[in-house]
């Protein structure tokens, strides 16, 4: 779906972005995380052909984004920082007028506008100016006119900036329901926002791209173990001192810390070199122990932020 | 020539919903009337044959169709730029010559509406005195032409720049000089005097038109300039797309 090939951007002598490679594959989303002035919108706007690179080459969809930029330009929808809205427009006529340039037959427009006005959740305020609407139907309106023409790639740039926590859930079901249709591109300096909406996380900082991958993979490679979460109720007789001896004793396991026990109930931190959580509960299973929970460290894109950027000060 | 049309007809409305529009309208029709008044029917004003009041009426109008033109076109990129509406156009399927033109027929239409809507005092003259309906029609086109040639102007002072001001203080600079080759010819020597009144917006293009003379080379100048400044405009749109 994208191609970036040693791409940088320049802005007079100072270096925004660069140099960037990466491919990405379609369907599904994909988070670029960084700090604020990290180059993300930098490399949002370069993808969406709002900005040319300064060297290296950009392929969306099999076309080369410098030489044909207006075929490109109809398989993206780009919702900026701030979405682009006319004030003095209506919210069915803004959509129209969006859907009209962006190429959809003037047949089929209105039916167009309907449907996406559902989906976002927006036909309550189809008359109504976009200069009256809150900060998040403006958003709201702003990722229903990146939809409108159907788009291969949609791209977000901090799609959730600025609204309240209602919103932000609000918007993070519109972006999971979008990801079925989409390849979504989304940045975000809020790590929860990237790790409950995104399949694979892109980090920058400085301009450069300094980890790639799911948040497992990127924790993985980063501490080279897998920290898996287990919650289990011990089989009857069973000390925890045994239950953490048995699981020690299985293959693959590095290290078992006990964090909380609650009568049976047993919660421990399990490393491991592969993400072993399959083999661990069939063990535990067969041993006649329940599992009541076993997932991969919670917070964990978190501490890999800080640890990457960490790494990358020192 | 889908942008073309989705642009001018967004522009259109625009301008029929925006109290800018109608603001300037009014202006216009009353300075117009006022001029007319104290230039051409009021008491004071020494008795004239009709053809010179007429004349006298183009002059008056098109200084205001410059004007007006000017405040038009000055708003039309810069602003988009302003308010963060020009990504989307970036972004979109449609070429800079579309946003450029549509943007550009839109503001065209109007200062078209605007100066038409003077016609009832032409129409006096008619009445109460001897012109042909060929006389008004051929300086109404000159009033298009003229007001077209400014409204290219600005469109390319506006493309230059995020700021509406900027793009004022230019669009008016380029206009003034234009304007200002006219009297130039009038105290430099040949060939220098012939270049400055064949390039001048106003004189010895407009004067014709004026008076009610149709002169194809008059018409080809205000086509020209027009043209010249609208692909300047397209060419820096071009260039700053993409920046």
């Amino acid at each position: 779906m994208i191609q970036l090939t040693e791409v940088r951007k320049y802005f007079g002598e100072k270096r925004a972005l660069g140099p960037v490679s990466f491919e990405i594959q379609p369907g599904g989303a994909v988070g670029f995380l960084g700090l604020n002035g990290a180059g993300k919108t930098t490399l949002l706007r370069i993808l969406a052909t709002d900005l040319r690179s300064s060297t290296g080459e950009v392929e969306i969809a099999g076309i080369n984004v410098a030489a044909n930029p207006h075929e490109v330009r109809k398989k993206i929808g780009y919702l900026p920082e701030t979405p682009p809205l006319y004030r003095d427009m209506a919210v069915g006529e803004y959509l129209k007028f969006v859907g009209q340039i962006k190429g959809l037959n003037p047949d089929r427009v209105d039916n167009r506008v309907r449907e996406v006005e559902e989906y976002t959740q927006l036909t309550s305020v189809h008359d109504e100016f976009t200069q009256n609407l809150s900060h998040g139907y403006r958003q709201r309106v702003g990722i229903a006119q990146a939809i409108i023409h159907k788009p291969e790639l949609l791209i977000l740039d901090e799609p959730t900036k600025g609204l309240d926590p209602v919103q932000v859930l609000e918007l993070r079901g519109l972006i999971m329901r979008l990801k079925e249709e989409h390849t979504i591109l989304v940045s975000s300096h809020v790590l929860t926002e990237i790790s409950q909406t995104c399949d694979r996380v892109f980090v920058l900082n400085q301009g450069e791209l300094i980890a790639s991958g799911s948040e497992d993979e990127i924790s993985a490679d980063l501490s080279g173990t897998y920290r898996i979460m287990l919650g289990a109720r011990m089989a009857p007789d069973t000390r925890a001192e045994d239950l953490v001896h048995f699981v020690q004793g299985l293959p693959d396991i590095t290290s078992v810390e006990m964090v909380q026990q609650d009568d049976q109930l047993l919660t421990l931190s399990v490393q491991s070199p592969t993400d072993c959580r399959g083999s661990l509960s069939r063990s535990l299973v067969k041993s006649g122990h329940d599992v009541v929970r076993l997932e991969l460290g919670s917070n964990e894109l978190e501490s890999i932020f800080v640890e990457l950027l960490g790494q990358q000060v020192n | 020539m889908n942008g073309l049309r989705v642009i001018f007809q967004r522009e259109i409305n625009a301008y029929l919903r925006s109290s800018v529009g109608y603001i300037l309208a009014a202006t216009v029709l009353m300075l117009d009337g006022l001029l007319f008044y104290t230039q051409a029917l009021g008491p004071d004003t020494e008795a004239r044959v009709s053809g010179q009041v007429l004349a006298i009426f183009f002059y008056t109008t098109s200084g205001l169709t410059v004007i007006a033109s000017l405040v038009l076109s000055v708003r039309l990129i810069a602003e988009e730029r302003q308010l963060g509406t020009q990504v989307l156009l970036n972004t979109s399927p449609v070429r800079d010559w579309e946003i450029v033109l549509g943007k550009f027929l839109a503001a065209l239409v109007f200062i078209t509406g605007i100066t038409l809507s003077t016609l009832y005092m032409p129409l006096m003259i008619v009445v109460n005195g001897k012109v042909s309906i060929a006389q008004i029609l051929v300086g109404y086109s000159g009033l298009v032409l003229l007001g077209a040639a400014v409204l290219a102007i600005g469109m390319f002072a506006t493309s230059l720049t995020r700021s509406q001001l900027v793009a004022t203080a230019v669009g008016a600079g380029i206009t003034a000089v234009m304007f200002l080759f006219w009297p130039l010819s009038t105290v430099v020597d040949p060939p220098m005097s012939r270049v400055l009144s064949a390039l001048a917006l106003h004189g010895r293009h407009f004067s014709g038109f004026q008076q009610g003379l149709l002169h194809t080379r008059d018409v080809f100048y205000y086509l020209a300039v027009t043209y010249f400044f609208l692909l300047l405009a397209t060419k820096v749109l071009e260039a700053k797309r993409w920046e």
